[in-house]
Parts: C-alpha cells; structure tokens; sequence
C-alpha cells in the first residue's frame, strides 16, 4: 500500500510539471509582489524549475526523508536560494513561502487524480505536507545561518574599522577609540596598538577616548591594562580626549587612574609628546603666509 | 649547568636573555647579577628580553624582584625590548612590574641610563 502511495507524487510532478510550475510561479509572485525589485521573473522561473525537478528525482527513489542522500542536491538547491535571499534582505517568511506556496498546486493536482479515493488522498497529502514542511523549515533553517554569518561579519569589521592605529608624529602614535570597549575589543585594540609599537618604534602612545560613550569601571580597567602592557614594552601611555562628564563619572565611581598622564583633548596630549620625544614646534612665520 | 651571562658595560652591566627561561636559570640569573652588582659597584642593569616569547607568573615576578633587589644595591633596572605577546601576559597576570623602567630596545635602554638619575622615566632617546 504504503509503496504504491509513494510512486504517485513523482509521476504525479512529472505529467503535470509545466501546469504545477505555472500555477505555483503565479502564487509566488502573488506572495512576493512587494519584492518584484529583489528577484527577477526569470531567476525565480529557473529556481522554481530546478527545484520542482530535484524534488521529482528525490522522490523517485522512494526516500522520503530529507535526511537522506538522495536529496542532498535539492537541499543544496534550496540552501544556496535562502542564503541569497537572506543576503538580498528577504524575511523569513518570505524565504520559506518559495517552498510552502508549492504546497496548494500540488493539492489541486492530487484532487483531481484522486478526487475518489479519499483514502489515497488523505495519504498523499500527509506525504506531501510533511515533505513540503520540512523544506521550507530547512530554508528557514539556512536562511537563520546565513543571517548570522552576516551579524558575525559585520562585527569583524566593525572591529577593524573602530582599532586604527594612527601614527602622528615621528615616534608618537594615537588610537581613537570609538564605541564601547569590551574585553574583545580591548584585547584587539591593545594587541594592534603594541604592534605597531614595536613596528614604528614609538616612543609615545596616547589613547583618544573621545568617541567612546561611557567609561565604567570596566572599561577603565581595560584602559589601564593598556596603558600597563603599552608601558612595559617601554612606550609612555597618555589617555586623551575626556570629556567633562566622563570624569565625573571616573571620580564618582571611585576609578583610580593611577600616574596614567590624562588630557582633555588630543592636542594638549601631542604638545606633550611632542615634549617628551625632544621636539619643539615653532611658528616659522604668520599664518597667511604659510603654505 | 646553563648560566645566562652577565656582561660589564662601564658602569652598567648588561644582560641578554637569548634562551627560554626556567626557573632554575632564573634563581641563578639573580644569584648572578646580585653578585656581580656588587662586585663592580655598577649604576645601572640592562635586561634586554627581545629573545623572550615565552613568560610565566614566576618569570614576571622574578623580574620585579630582580629590579627591587638591584635597587637595594644602589642599581637601576631597565627592561627592554618586551615582545606585545609578553607584555599582554604580564598585564593580564596583574604583574604590571611598577618601579621597572622600560624601553623599546637596548640603544633607548642604555640611554635611560645614562641620563641623570633623578629625571622622569620619559625614555627620551639619545639625539
């Protein structure tokens, strides 16, 4: 009984596949009408044929879990789809209705083939139902870790984009922090800061902290710990670009900056290392006339 | 058994660490130097550490005490040369070696040095 009920749904695709793709690519477009920009006519007419014939050679072999090995190409299929989708700013729901929207065509054909024997009905749409469901569940599935792989990317880059180490003066660097320092981030910004120590030869470092919105007792350990590794490796360490409000939180919460030299502003931390590496910086003639 | 040797500059001496440390070689390191320190009245100690990847809490302590105990002899400690990847381990096991000078390498070490002893630890280097 059961083996006969399975030979049914891929016969079923094969006969009728042109009228199936047709009715389904229309529900598609029905479902996905605000996002005609995202996904052209004929890319999502290719997906949907080559999906509709991986699923009718998946099911001829009789396997009906999606576990299996016979429909790996189909998963893959739908895999690569619900990364691109989620990339292109799809939701989810919009992701999986490509395989749910499958589900009221492939009923309508099962009704008038078997529009009779209700036993054999009720059977295939179980069978049909399950398999669909469990697709579309794996679109969301992949769809949810191409989202991640995204947040993930993003949050290296902002990592890179927020530790620039600048170099401002022969022997001086400065790293503007910007955004809330983490132990990660610290950890980042100290290992790329005592790099380009070592590379550049820096005598001085000063840490702007402008950009950075709060500092609580974390982050100011953190910045210690900097200022402490910097110092070891025999670089001065001065931290810049408190603002007023910062250092009545720094006072109020009972943060010790220790002989840390701190300055308000980026520049009085310059003049200062400029100071310390032995030179003076002079005015060689009226402003208007510098060039 | 291993010695890490101990090298007379003028008034200085100086001490390359080229070998991975252990604790026994640290001990006799300070046995070493104290000695030494002694024996020639000297102003001032080099440890250059550029060879050095490798650190633990016993190292990192060992070199705050060996710089304690070259100040009770009238010494001055430099450490130079500090690999990021040990500095990063020193801090993050607390030891962030207070009252050790530090400088980038052995040329800015020897000129902390013979600067006036009574100046800031600004490490300005020789011009």
């Amino acid at each position: 009984m059961l083996e006969a009920v399975r030979s049914r749904l891929p016969d079923l695709i094969a006969r009728h596949e042109q009228t199936l793709l047709d009715e389904w690519l229309r529900r598609q477009s029905e479902a996905l009408s605000r996002r005609r920009d995202l996904v052209s006519d004929e890319d999502l007419k290719s997906q949907s044929r080559a999906f509709l014939q991986g699923v009718r050679r998946a099911l001829a072999t009789g396997d009906l879990d999606i576990g299996g090995p016979a429909w790996q190409d189909v998963k893959a299929q739908l895999g690569n789809l619900s990364i691109d989708r989620a990339r292109r700013g799809f939701t989810p729901s919009e992701t999986a209705t490509f395989v749910f929207s499958l589900k009221e065509p492939v009923f309508m054909r099962l009704r008038q083939e078997l529009g009779g024997d209700a036993q054999a009905l009720a059977d295939e749409t179980w069978i049909t139902t399950e398999l669909l469901d469990s697709l579309g569940l794996y679109t969301t599935e992949v769809y949810q870790k191409g989202r991640e792989e995204i947040i993930y990317r993003q949050q290296q880059e902002l990592l890179e984009l927020s530790t620039p180490v600048v170099r401002m003066w022969d022997g001086v660097l400065a790293l503007p922090l910007i955004g809330t320092l983490d132990s990660a981030r610290t950890q980042i910004v100290m290992e790329s800061l005592l790099q380009q120590i070592v590379e550049t030869g820096a005598a001085v470092a000063i840490i702007d902290i402008t950009g950075v919105p709060t500092v609580d007792t974390l982050v100011a350990q953190h910045l210690l710990k900097t200022v402490a590794a910097a110092r070891l490796m025999g670089a001065d360490c001065m931290i810049s670009g408190i603002r007023p409000q910062i250092a009545q939180t720094i006072v109020h919460l009972g943060v010790d900056l220790g002989d840390v030299i701190t300055k308000a502003s980026l520049a009085d931390a310059l003049k200062v290392a400029l100071a310390r590496t032995g030179f003076t910086v002079v005015r060689a003639a009226a402003p208007v006339d510098a060039d | 058994m291993d010695r890490i040797p101990v090298l007379r500059m003028g008034p200085f001496l100086l001490v390359s660490i080229q070998v991975d440390m252990h604790d026994r070689l640290a001990l006799a390191l300070q046995d070493d130097l104290m000695n030494k320190i002694r024996d020639t009245h000297a102003r001032g100690v080099l440890i250059d550490i550029s060879a050095l990847d490798l650190v633990d809490s016993f190292i990192g302590r060992m070199i705050g005490n060996i710089a304690a105990m070259a100040r009770v002899l009238d010494a001055e400690t430099v450490v130079t040369g500090m690999r990021p990847a040990v500095a990063i381990t020193l801090v993050e096991l607390g030891l962030s070696l207070k009252g050790v000078r530090t400088a980038l390498d052995v040329e800015r070490g020897m000129a902390l040095l013979q600067a006036p002893r009574a100046g800031n630890r600004s490490g300005r280097p020789a011009e």
